[in-house]
């Protein structure tokens, strides 16, 4: 795929823009880009198209398909696929078991993996810790943890926001105290995800309060969630179903060796692991799947009435939202392309959470309309193991339509903010 | 220009302001939500000895004799409270429907118990092929002896699975979205051939699916005139329109009270979050929002409250801006409540629910903008 940047293109270039990257026409005036593949590229996609087709275990395809929530072993059996297939960690570096692809080949994954609508990583151990692990982690570190990452032996979940801190992460009270041969760490952290999975929890902790910045003096911790005083305590989110958690710290003894880097410096550990997890937020691929599920559904005429798609108000809004994703995948793209010409994801990863998390909302909002009242029964049951697909009440063709909605209220509220990616976009890209 | 009440309104208020918050927490409500009928019959019983099921209803049927503007007064009180008793379906709609069609002796049968709170009722407004056009219905009823015989689909019954008395609107003649031959059937809602599949809905109240497979019913089951159910129907769909609309203002009131709250107490960065800038913005703006939509709700009652003719549209422009800046409050309120916004313990979030289902009940808000356009 010849994004931007292809070298193949010689009328195009790069200008560097404030911090944004941007693309300049070519002389006829028209933009200098191409999203025909290569035949490599081709090549590669069929290849992973061939994977999960042939690879997606059936049950579980079957259980996304149809909106039935997955089961710990769900993840885990098909995360073992990834890895045997050596997909597991397509980010990280090849000397650590990573893909080593291009940006494109990672395009290409997220846009098949999406269509086959099959599960990512859980995203807190190979996309959050492990980067912070081995860019600062020592060799034993690395050699313990990385491994089990990589062949999913291991559950992660993060600890970073507390109950007092959340937009204002650099307030965070739990608290690691030096002991003579271990920390000892006494806190809480909250809205922690599938923490009640997890084997392991990375924490940001407070090693010493007698700092000049708030930022100083916090560290970077990994704790084995089955230590004694660890203990996990259920939120129930509006949709009525749990996801997240508060995990209680009680005196746990965590050894010295778990400690990630140098004491104290694990905020800027903890930035980078979280422009990472912003990377992650855009989820066009995603979007873009659920927009075709959408117009299947809204183009499916009732018995006796007009599909949705024949009334105007509802195509205008799906038009709008589908011209916004577009717009959001190039965004997307931009990025993926400063990327691929080895500049870090910056400030500009925020566009993408604040949109990207946007433009799901309103597909999860389309898909209330288009449900209409039937959008409206709460009966989460109908959607666990063994209950019977065609006894949902409900049209038969939609799945979770007002769990996803309402549960996807979060994501404008998690992963910093939109309001906090506001903030680093104003004093980032603006310079305000 | 006079937008005081009477001293009945006022009193009428306080009774059911006072009830809200002295008697109604949001715990007892969480807790009566996840019980088997979804509702507590002993606040229900309270509703009805306080007068409040009474309030519609004329005098004559021992009613208070109440018309819009008492009807929006309580509902925004309910709103603000989140109750989940199921005044909306046994008042508005069943109670609608009897009050405006039921001969003296049906009334007897029905409408004085719904009264007194002792006949849970409900009524069978959409269809799933429907969608909000409630005159669309493909259940039939056909005459079989001096009775008829009813087949069909009702969705979204809301207190369906607790109704004795179930109101069906079926097609006695003409075709599917024909507006004339719609007739008003009650029946007993354990009458042979019903399928009830009861359900919770998100927002904590509860509705039924109901099929209706060769069910018999008498003469006497019949409201009003065969064939000529559907104005009546469309009144009473009209006044839950009103009624849902006083009750989302009373909940984006409370949205964003609480919310205003919560960013003066919650202190992020040293500071308490409501001396940022760009969130004082926004709540002013949510404040707008609450502030425009009363008004509507004030000019549609009285249009309302003088029967004149332009009722319809008014209540469509109500519901419009009801979804339209009912839903931007709501948004906003869960947003800036952070992470505690999106949990099931705090009431936000339930408010926020209730919010979203009142923007699909009744027709939502592209719906209600036609409407008004095809009535101007």
């Amino acid at each position: 795929m010849r994004i931007l940047l292809n070298r193949r293109l010689p009328s195009l270039r790069l200008l560097r823009y404030g911090n944004c990257v941007w693309n300049q026409h070519n002389q006829a005036g028209e933009l200098a880009m191409n999203v025909n593949l290569s035949a490599d590229e081709m090549a590669f996609r069929d290849q992973v198209r061939k994977f999960f087709a042939e690879k997606y275990p059936a049950d579980i395809r079957f259980k996304t398909d149809n909106g039935i929530e997955l089961e710990r072993d769900d993840y885990i059996r098909w995360q073992k696929i990834l890895y045997a297939q050596g997909w597991a960690a397509i980010n990280w570096p090849v000397e650590y078991g990573g893909t080593g692809w291009s940006a494109v080949q990672k395009y290409i994954f997220a846009n098949e993996i999406a269509e086959a609508n099959a599960p990512d990583m859980v995203p807190f151990g190979v996309k959050m810790v492990a980067p912070v692990i081995y860019t600062f982690g020592n060799e034993a570190q690395k050699q313990r943890f990385l491994p089990d990452i990589l062949q999913s032996n291991a559950w992660w979940c993060q600890g970073y926001s507390e109950p007092g801190s959340g937009s204002d992460l650099a307030s965070l009270k739990t608290r690691a105290e030096r002991m003579h041969d271990h920390y000892l760490v006494n806190g809480t952290k909250t809205w922690t995800t599938l923490a009640h999975m997890a084997d392991w929890i990375f924490c940001l902790v407070r090693t010493s309060s007698d700092v000049a910045r708030r930022q100083e003096g916090i560290s970077f911790l990994l704790i084995d969630m089955n230590t004694p005083g660890v203990s996990v305590k259920p939120i129930i989110t509006i949709e009525g179903e749990r996801e997240v958690n508060e995990v209680h710290f009680e005196n746990v003894r965590v050894p010295f060796g778990n400690l990630i880097g140098e004491e104290g410096k694990g905020w800027t550990y903890g930035k980078v692991l979280l422009q990472h997890e912003r990377t992650n937020l855009a989820g066009t691929a995603r979007s873009i799947f659920q927009m075709r599920r959408l117009k299947a559904r809204a183009m499916q005429a009732l018995h006796g009435g007009e599909p949705l798609m024949n009334d105007r108000n509802f195509a205008r809004k799906f038009a709008a939202t589908e011209i916004e994703l577009k717009a959001l995948e190039y965004t997307d793209l931009r990025t993926l392309a400063a990327v691929a010409i080895g500049k870090a994801p910056g400030p500009e990863s925020s566009i993408l959470k604040i949109r990207g998390t946007e433009v799901s909302q309103a597909i999860a909002a389309l898909c209330m309309e288009a449900a209409g009242y039937y959008a409206l029964p709460w009966i989460p049951s109908q959607y666990s193991v063994g209950f019977p697909v065609a006894e949902r009440i409900g049209l038969g063709s939609e799945t979770r339509t007002s769990l996803r909605y309402f549960n996807n209220r979060k994501a404008s509220i998690y992963g910093g903010s939109n309001e906090i990616q506001k903030n680093i976009i104003s004093k980032h890209v603006l310079g305000l | 220009m006079d937008f005081s009440l009477t001293e009945e309104q006022e009193m009428l208020v306080e009774s059911v302001s006072r009830f809200i918050d002295n008697d109604y927490d949001f715990d007892g409500r969480q807790k009566n939500a996840a019980s088997e009928t979804g509702f507590s019959n002993e606040l229900w019983r309270t509703f009805a000895e306080l007068g409040w099921t009474a309030v519609p209803f004329s005098e004559a049927d021992g009613g208070l004799g109440g018309g819009p503007v008492e009807l929006m007064l309580m509902m925004q009180q309910f709103g603000r409270g989140l109750v989940i008793e199921p005044f909306l379906a046994n008042i508005v709609l069943a109670g609608g429907v009897l009050r405006r069609l039921a001969t003296t002796e049906q009334k007897s049968r029905w409408l004085q118990p719904l009264i007194a709170g002792e006949l849970q009722a409900a009524l069978g407004f959409a269809e799933p092929q429907g969608r909000f056009n409630s005159a669309d219905v493909a259940t039939v009823a056909k005459r079989a002896g001096d009775g008829f015989v009813l087949n069909g689909r009702k969705n979204l019954v809301l207190n369906g699975g607790n109704a004795a008395l179930i109101i069906i609107p079926a097609r006695t003649s003409g075709k599917q979205k024909d507006r004339s031959g719609i007739t008003l059937f009650a029946i007993d809602g354990g009458s042979a051939g019903i399928t009830r599949k009861a359900y919770k809905t998100v927002d904590g109240h509860q509705a039924a699916e109901i099929s209706l497979a060769d069910v018999r019913v008498a003469p006497k089951a019949v409201l009003g005139d065969i064939g000529l159910g559907f104005d009546t129907l469309q009144s009473v769909m009209d006044e839950a329109t009103l009624a849902v609309s006083a009750e989302a203002i009373g909940i984006i009131r409370a949205m964003h009270d609480k919310t205003v709250e919560y960013t003066k107490n919650r202190v992020q960065f040293g500071v308490p979050i409501g001396s940022f800038q760009a969130l004082q913005h926004r709540l002013v703006d949510t404040l707008v929002a609450c502030e425009q939509t009363y008004s509507l709700l004030l000019w549609t009652a009285m249009v309302c409250a003088a029967n004149d003719p332009a009722a319809s549209r008014a209540i469509s422009a109500l519901k419009y801006q009801v979804g339209s800046a009912g839903m931007h409050v709501a948004r906003e309120a869960v947003q800036l409540h952070g992470g505690m916004g999106v949990t099931w313990e705090l009431d936000i979030a339930h408010f926020f629910k209730r919010m979203t289902s009142i923007e699909l009940l009744f027709g939502n808000t592209d719906y209600h903008l036609d409407r008004y356009v095809s009535l101007s």
